[in-house]
């Protein structure tokens, strides 16, 4: 086996330890921080940054198997990045909807429930569309 | 090199499948276990790949990219039923 192929094995069993002790330190934050706004930078970032080193090896290894590039898991990579802070969005306006609520099962963190925004207004995913907002169709 | 990073991988991502499990028994929220069913889902498309990466064949990275669109819709409706009462308004 020539330095080479040696030097791409390395590159790849390098990405792949990587992206594991990532995917692993996302879930370890999962298990181990306070709160939940907390617990959603753990899953966002580091296992979906774990996971993006795996689909790069898995880009070199079937480069360095095969001698084509294949285009598969570049676009699990892509969709993968570009709905990860949609969901981590969704689940924290799930947080906030069920803490105002004053549901029991929905602890607030160390730092206590979100202040109402000021002026009487209420979180925009509960106020009304008006004025300024992008549902207000009168005003668009 | 590459079969001990294999077995590393797999064991790092069957322990993160198992401490996503521990979160979403244990809650304490609803939100919680929500974000413990969207890491299950990122954890089992590492697995995937790893098992890809290892049979040589490409023919997994259709189930990866069909569990990576599953998980997001199945994460936004969850979410959406818990903010709307409904799904598809």
């Amino acid at each position: 086996m020539s330095g080479g192929t040696s030097f791409a094995e390395m590159l790849v069993a390098a990405l792949i330890v990587l992206g594991g002790s990532f995917a692993l330190v996302g879930s370890w934050g999962l298990v181990r921080l306070p709160s939940l706004m907390e617990r959603l930078h753990g899953p966002t970032k580091a296992s979906t940054l774990g996971l993006g080193a795996i689909l790069v090896a898995s880009i070199a290894w079937f480069h360095l198997v095969r001698g084509t590039w294949t285009t598969h898991e570049l676009l699990v990579s892509v969709f993968l990045f570009m709905t990860a802070p949609i969901s981590a969005n969704m689940i924290a306006k799930v947080h906030l909807h069920r803490l105002r609520q004053g549901e029991p099962s929905e602890p607030a963190g160390p730092a206590g429930a979100p202040a109402p925004p000021p002026g009487g207004a209420d979180w925009a995913t509960h106020e009304a569309p008006h004025e300024g907002t992008p549902g207000d169709f009168e005003g668009d | 090199m590459i079969a001990g990073a294999l077995a590393f991988g797999f064991a790092a991502f069957g322990l993160a499948l198992a401490l996503n499990l521990w979160r979403l028994f244990r809650g304490p929220g609803v939100a919680d276990r929500i974000l413990a069913l969207d890491t299950m889902v990122i954890n089992v498309i590492g697995l995937i790949v790893l098992a890809g990466i290892e049979s040589g064949s490409g023919t997994s990275f259709e189930a990866a990219l069909l569990l990576a669109m599953v998980g997001f819709v199945g994460t936004v409706a969850y979410a959406k039923f818990l903010l709307r009462g409904d799904i598809i308004e």
